[in-house]
């Protein structure tokens, strides 16, 4: 498995940059002609993941916010998505569904949906140092094999 | 944000994307227009809605929370086809509340 084509970013922990984050992502996204339903899942699952960053990692502060996503040749792509924020205590607890710290308007699906809508997701985190989401999923290459 | 108020009905039109962003601005209008009318039936249309991560379902739940409390009802109307798997996920569909887009 060979990586392709690589980009790195990085923006503050501002909620204006969650679309920003999401956009950007996709616009990378498109030389690989995934279907709109491809692309919806892993907005969605960084939408979560940027999220998290801003609600928990960096509550009451602004900090950077840092995106890795690479493109294998096999259609395989991988988003690390990382913070220097507060860290998770405890990662299993922090995925169970409906499990939120974020208070009443916080459904608790973040990482519920990160793990639904992308193949593999590894979730990574010291306390006071940060936290990195490393998600992959199989993007199917229309127009090889499976041009149907 | 479009509404409207007739009967007792107040329905108000989501559009564009729905993320933790956006979720505050429309939880407060909402939420003033039931402080104000007292509704007994909100419809949270999400015909025109774009995107939405599960901020949009956090939304929904404090909506239907906020409409409990005041003895009314609450109803999720014209969800697109692209909309179905977090709303599927999420648990909400077993509350009965849901319509999906008839298109």
């Amino acid at each position: 498995m060979k990586v392709i084509n690589e980009m790195n970013m990085s923006f503050e922990s501002r909620s204006a940059n969650e679309s920003f984050a999401r956009a950007a992502v996709s616009a990378f996204l498109v030389q690989l002609d995934p279907t709109i339903g491809e692309l919806a899942d892993i907005k969605t699952a960084v939408s979560e993941a940027v999220t998290n960053c801003i609600v928990h990692a960096y509550q009451n502060k602004i900090g950077i916010i840092y995106i890795n996503m690479r493109i294998f040749d096999n259609g395989r792509i991988c988003v690390k998505i990382r913070d220097k924020g507060c860290g998770i205590e405890n990662i299993q607890q922090a995925m169970e569904p409906l499990y939120t710290t974020g208070g009443e308007e916080r459904a608790g699906l973040g990482f519920a949906v990160m793990q639904s809508f992308m193949d593999r997701v590894k979730v990574t985190s010291r306390p006071e140092k940060g936290t990195t989401v490393i998600m992959e999923k199989n993007i199917i290459r229309r127009g090889a094999v499976n041009d149907f | 944000m479009n509404k409207l108020y007739e009967d007792g009905v107040l329905t108000v039109y989501l559009s564009g994307e729905i993320d933790h962003h956006c979720a505050a601005g429309i939880r407060e209008e909402t939420d003033l227009q039931i402080k104000q009318l007292h509704p007994s039936i909100l419809k949270l249309n999400f015909q025109n809605v774009k995107f939405m991560d599960s901020s949009g379902i956090g939304l929904i739940i404090g909506r239907y929370r906020a409409m409990r409390l005041i003895g009314g009802e609450l109803y999720i109307e014209s969800v697109p086809k692209h909309l179905k798997r977090i709303i599927a996920l999420s648990g909400i569909s077993s509350l009965g509340i849901v319509t999906l887009n008839s298109k």
